[in-house]
C-alpha cells in the first residue's frame, strides 16, 4: 500500500501537465515528510539545548558533586550543587504517589475488568478519566487548601507545605493511567485460561489473583513503572503544595523540593540567565529527562511483552 | 445469574428406560427439561438425558446445536457469561446442582472440564497440575498428587524430568493431556470434554482417545465431539443433538453407541450419520 | 481413588492415599466477597475524590465569578482582582497553538500513514513520537526556554509560549489524526487509485474527508491538554503579573493556570477564593472544549451511519 511508484502515465497525455503533476506529488510527500521530521527535531532540540547548558554547568561544577552532593543551595551565598536533596524529595513524592495509584488503580482495573458489569464500566469509566484531565495546577490548589488542612488535623505536626499532601494528591492524578492500562494487561488474558481456573474449582477471587493478575503482570509493571515516570515530572502540584526546600530523609510530613519544583522556583525568580545558578535548571532537567526517558523506554519493553505473549 | 424457574418439581429419578438398559450402572448426570438462553435467544429447548456412571458418553450433532453449551450446563460454566438463562434442572448425584443454594465452585470441583483448545497456565508444568489442589485446600503430598495425576493423563514418562518447564512449551497434544492432568488433580467424579482433540493432529488425538477408555474405568466421561468416528470409537453412549429451523437446540436420541450408529430410531440421526445431513 | 459415584449423593473426596482435602468454601466465599469489596471501595475512592476536589473548588470559587472578574485586570488587592489577561492570554496562547500544532501533526500523521515506506527511519520517527509523548511537559518549557526565547530570540512572548505548546501537543495530535486515517478504509483508497488519482489527489479528495471529523476531535482534545498546562510556560519565562490586553504575538503574557498559581501561593486572605474562581472559570473553558470534542465525534459517528 505503500509503494511509492509513480500513477501510471495518462495514455496520450502531454508531456507537461504529466511532469507538473509529478512535481506536485514530490512537493506534498516532501511537505509531510518534513512535518514528521519535526518530531525528531524536537527531540534533538531537547537533547542538545539541555546538554549545552549541562556541559557549561559541568565546566564549573565537576559531574561527581552534582551526582552526589547531599547539600544544594546554588541561590545562596555559599553555594553547593549537589543534586540528591532535590533527587531526594523527587523520589519521595513519588512513592508516596504510587503508593495511592498503584493499589487503588489496580483494584479499580480488576474492577472494572472482572467484577463490574458491561454498563457499569461504560459509566464509570469515562468519569474515572476525568480525573486525567483535570489541569495539575488544580490539583495543587486541592492539595494545599483541602488535603493539608485535613493532614494537620490528623497529624499536627504537618508543615503547610509537605510531601504526603501533594503525593496523595498526585496518586489520584496518575490513577486514571495505571487503572487504564492495568485493565487493558487484565482484559488481555485470555478467556479460556479463566475458563480453565473456574473449572478446577476456583473462586473468582482465586482466578483473579492466581491466573489473571499473573498472567498480566507484565502489563501491570508497564502500568506502574509509567505511574513513577509521570510522578517524577510531575511540576505544578509539587511547586504548589510540597514547598521549596531541598532536604534529605524520608519525613513525609515535612517540606521537600523536587526537580520540578526547582526549575519551577528559578524561572519565576529573578536570577540573571547566563549565570551558574541560571544553568543548574538545565542540568537538573537533563537528570530528569533521562530518568523519565529510561523508565518510558522500560514499560514500552514491558508492554511489548504482554502484547506478545497473547496476540 | 441463574435464573431457575422450574414449572413443575421434576422427577429426579433415572427414567425406567436408562435403569433398564444400564442394569448394572448407576445414573450419575441427568438433564431435567432443560432450556437455555443467550439474552433472548433460546439456544437449548428441554433436554432430557442420563448419564450412567463410569462410560464414556458422546454428544455429537451439526455446528450450532448447542452441544458445547449443554456440556457447559453440567459444571455451571454459563454463569460465567452474562445474559444467559437456565430452565430446567440437572441432577448429579441425586441432587439439582444448578441451584442458588449449591455453590457452583463445589459443583466444578466434582465435575471438571478439559476445553476444546489446550489452555494450560501459563506456570510450570507442576504448578499447572497443583493450581486445583491447591485453591481447593489439598493438605498433604503435593508431589504426589501433582506425579499420580501426570500418569493418570499419560504424560508422567514425558514430562518427569522438567517439571518446571512452562506448561506453554510442551507441544499441544501434551499441552491437552497436561489439561487433562490438571483436571484429575482436584480428583472429579465426572470430566466434561469439549471437543478435547479438535486442535490436535492424528497421533495427538489417537494418544487422547486411548486416554479417555483408560479414564472412564475411573471415572464418568462426556464428550462433545464432530467427529462421528471419534463418537463410536471412546464412547459407550451416544446423544444425537440436532437443530430447529428456529436455531434452537434439541435432543433427537440417546442410546448405545453401537445400537444409534448402526439402527438408529429417529431419520434426523440416520440421516445426519450416514452424511446426509450436516 | 475417590469413592464410586452413584445417585445417592456420592461422599466428597475427602480423603486419599495422597492426603486430605479441605475445602473451606465459607472462608473462600467470604474472602472473595470482601475482595470484591476492596475493588469497589477502591473505584469509588476515585469518584470521591473527584466529587471533593470539584465540591471544593466549586464551594469555594463559584461565587467569585462574575462580570468584574472576567473584565478586571489582576490586582494586589484580592476585591479588585481579574483574570482579564490571563483568559486573554489563554485565547491567544490556543489560537496560535493550534494554527501551528495543526498542520504539523495532519502533516506528520499524513506522512506516517499514507507515504511512509517501511524503512528505519520511519520506524525511528514513530518510536520518537512514542517518546516524545512521555518526556515531561517542564522538561517541553526548557526547550522553549533554550530555543525559542533565547536562540530564536522572541523573548517572553505569546509566540514563543504557542510554539513551546504545539510541540508539547504534537505528538498526541499525530496519535489521534494516524487513528482517524487509519479508520479510512483501504476500499476508499483503491477506489481513488482506479479512477487514476495520483496519491495526493486521493489523499486531499478522498481521505482527509473521511478523517476529518476524527482529526478536528483529537484537535480538541489536545488543544485542552494545552489550555491546562502551566509548568512549560513558567519555564520559558510567561509573566504572572500583566495588567493589559496582549495586542500580538509578541507581547507579553500570562494564562489563565499561571494566574492560579499566581493566586495559590499568595499568603493573603482572599486570594485563595480567587484562585478557586480562576478554577472554575478554567475548568469551565475545558468543559465547553470537551463538549465540542463529544459533540464533533457524535455528528461523525452519525454522518457514519
Amino acid at each position: 500500500m505503500k509503494e511509492t511508484a509513480e500513477p501510471p502515465p495518462a495514455l496520450g497525455a502531454a508531456l507537461t501537465p504529466r511532469k507538473r503533476r509529478a512535481v506536485t506529488e514530490r512537493f506534498f510527500q516532501l511537505l509531510f515528510f518534513t512535518c514528521a521530521a519535526v518530531s525528531v527535531l524536537t527531540t534533538a532540540g531537547i537533547v542538545i539545548t539541555l546538554l549545552g547548558e549541562t556541559i557549561q554547568f559541568f565546566g564549573e561544577v565537576p559531574v561527581l558533586d552534582f551526582l552526589t552532593g547531599t547539600r544544594w543551595t546554588p541561590l545562596f551565598a555559599s553555594q553547593h550543587f549537589g543534586v540528591l536533596p532535590l533527587v531526594n524529595g523527587t523520589i519521595a513524592v513519588a512513592l508516596v504517589a504510587i503508593s495511592v495509584a498503584v493499589p487503588v488503580g489496580l483494584l479499580t482495573a480488576i474492577f472494572l475488568s472482572e467484577y463490574a458489569s458491561v454498563r457499569l464500566r461504560s459509566v464509570v469509566k469515562p468519569i474515572l478519566e476525568v480525573l486525567a484531565g483535570i489541569p495539575t495546577v488544580v490539583y495543587g490548589y486541592f492539595a494545599l487548601l483541602f488535603v493539608t488542612p485535613i493532614l494537620r488535623g490528623v497529624f499536627p505536626q504537618t508543615q503547610i507545605f509537605n510531601v504526603a499532601s501533594a503525593g496523595i494528591v498526585m496518586g489520584f492524578m496518575i490513577l486514571p493511567m495505571m487503572a487504564s492500562i492495568s485493565e487493558d494487561a487484565l482484559r488481555a488474558v485470555p478467556r479460556d485460561l479463566r475458563e480453565g481456573a473456574y473449572a478446577l474449582g476456583a473462586t473468582r477471587l482465586e482466578v483473579v489473583t492466581r491466573v489473571v493478575v499473573p498472567g498480566a503482570l507484565s502489563g501491570v509493571l508497564a502500568a506502574v513503572i509509567l505511574s513513577v515516570s509521570r510522578a517524577i515530572g510531575e511540576t505544578m502540584i509539587v511547586a504548589i503544595a510540597a514547598g521549596l526546600q531541598p532536604r534529605m530523609g524520608f519525613d513525609l510530613l515535612s517540606s521537600m523540593e523536587t526537580m520540578t519544583a526547582y526549575i519551577v522556583q528559578v524561572s519565576l525568580g529573578d536570577t540573571p540567565q547566563d549565570t551558574i545558578e541560571f544553568s543548574t535548571i538545565f542540568a537538573v532537567g537533563t537528570l530528569l529527562f533521562v530518568m523519565t526517558f529510561v523508565m518510558n523506554v522500560l514499560s514500552d519493553f514491558f508492554v511489548r511483552r504482554y502484547r506478545e505473549a497473547y496476540e | 445469574m441463574i435464573d431457575l424457574r422450574v414449572r413443575e418439581r421434576p422427577d429426579l429419578r433415572p427414567t425406567a428406560a436408562a435403569a433398564a438398559s444400564n442394569g448394572q450402572t448407576d445414573i450419575v448426570l441427568m438433564a431435567r427439561g432443560l432450556s437455555f438462553w443467550y439474552g433472548d435467544t433460546q439456544v437449548l429447548d428441554g433436554i432430557e438425558i442420563d448419564v450412567p456412571g463410569r462410560q464414556v458418553t458422546a454428544i455429537i450433532g451439526p455446528s450450532g446445536c448447542g452441544k458445547s453449551t449443554f456440556l457447559r450446563c453440567f459444571n455451571r460454566m454459563n454463569e460465567l457469561v452474562p445474559g444467559t438463562r437456565v430452565e430446567g434442572a440437572v441432577v448429579f448425584g441425586g441432587r439439582q446442582i444448578n441451584d442458588r443454594a449449591v455453590d457452583p465452585v463445589e459443583v466444578r470441583r466434582r465435575i471438571g472440564m478439559v476445553f476444546q483448545k489446550p489452555n494450560p497456565f501459563p506456570k510450570s508444568i507442576y504448578d499447572n497440575v497443583a493450581y486445583g489442589p491447591r485453591v481447593n485446600g489439598f493438605r498433604g503430598s503435593m508431589d504426589d498428587i501433582v506425579e499420580s495425576s501426570l500418569r493418570r493423563a499419560a504424560l508422567w514418562n514425558e514430562v518427569k524430568d522438567d517439571l518446571k518447564k512452562s506448561g506453554l512449551a510442551l507441544s499441544g497434544g501434551q499441552q491437552q493431556r497436561l489439561c487433562i492432568a490438571r483436571a484429575l488433580a482436584v480428583e472429579p467424579d465426572v470430566l466434561l470434554m469439549d471437543e478435547p482433540c479438535s486442535a490436535l493432529d492424528p497421533i495427538a488425538t489417537t494418544r487422547i482417545e486411548d486416554l479417555i477408555r483408560e479414564l472412564c474405568e475411573q471415572l464418568t466421561i462426556v464428550i462433545v465431539t464432530h467427529n462421528m468416528q471419534q463418537a463410536a470409537r471412546v464412547s459407550d453412549r451416544t446423544a444425537f443433538f440436532t437443530v430447529t429451523d428456529a436455531g434452537c437446540g434439541i435432543l433427537v436420541e440417546h442410546s448405545e453407541t453401537q445400537k444409534l450408529f448402526t439402527s438408529p430410531a429417529d431419520e434426523r440421526t440416520e440421516a445426519y450419520i450416514t452424511g446426509r445431513f450436516g | 481413588m475417590s469413592a464410586a459415584p452413584t445417585a445417592a449423593a456420592p461422599a466428597p473426596p475427602s480423603s486419599t492415599a495422597a492426603g486430605v482435602w479441605r475445602p473451606r468454601k465459607t472462608l473462600r466465599r467470604w474472602l472473595g466477597w470482601a475482595f470484591q469489596g476492596l475493588t469497589i471501595v477502591s473505584t469509588l475512592l476515585g469518584l470521591a475524590l473527584l466529587a471533593a476536589l470539584l465540591f471544593d473548588v466549586f464551594r469555594d470559587g463559584a461565587g467569585q465569578v462574575d462580570g468584574h472578574f472576567l473584565s478586571s485586570y489582576p490586582s494586589r488587592f484580592p476585591e479588585q482582582a481579574g483574570l482579564r489577561s490571563a483568559l486573554l492570554g489563554t485565547l491567544w496562547m490556543l489560537g496560535l497553538t493550534a494554527v501551528i500544532a495543526f498542520p504539523l501533526g495532519v502533516g506528520a500523521s499524513i506522512y506516517l500513514e499514507e507515504y511512509a515506506p517501511d524503512t528505519w527511519l520511519t520506524r525511528f520517527i514513530q518510536l520518537n513520537i512514542a517518546n516524545l509523548a512521555g518526556v515531561p511537559s517542564v522538561v517541553y518549557g526548557l526547550l522553549g526556554l533554550g530555543l525559542f526565547v533565547r536562540w530564536f530570540g522572541l523573548g517572553r512572548s505569546v509566540l514563543a509560549g504557542s510554539m513551546t505548546m504545539a510541540l508539547l501537543i504534537l505528538p498526541l495530535i499525530i496519535v489521534a489524526s494516524r487513528e482517524a486515517l487509519r479508520a479510512v478504509p483501504d476500499s476508499l483508497r483503491e477506489g481513488a487509485f482506479a479512477l487514476g488519482a495520483t496519491r495526493w489527489q486521493m489523499v486531499r479528495r478522498t481521505v482527509l474527508p473521511a478523517a476529518a471529523g476524527g482529526i478536528l476531535t483529537g484537535t480538541i482534545l489536545a488543544l485542552a491538554r494545552a489550555i491546562g498546562e502551566t509548568a512549560p510556560l513558567i519555564t520559558i519565562g510567561a509573566l504572572t503579573y500583566i495588567a493589559f490586553d496582549p495586542q500580538g504575538p509578541m507581547d507579553l503574557f500570562t494564562v489563565l493556570p499561571i494566574q492560579i498559581f499566581n493566586w495559590v501561593s499568595l499568603p493573603q486572605k482572599g486570594f485563595a477564593d480567587l484562585a478557586a474562581g480562576g478554577i472554575v472559570v478554567l475548568l469551565l473553558v475545558l468543559l465547553i472544549a470537551n463538549a465540542a470534542a463529544v459533540a464533533l465525534r457524535y455528528r461523525m459517528q452519525r454522518r457514519l451511519q
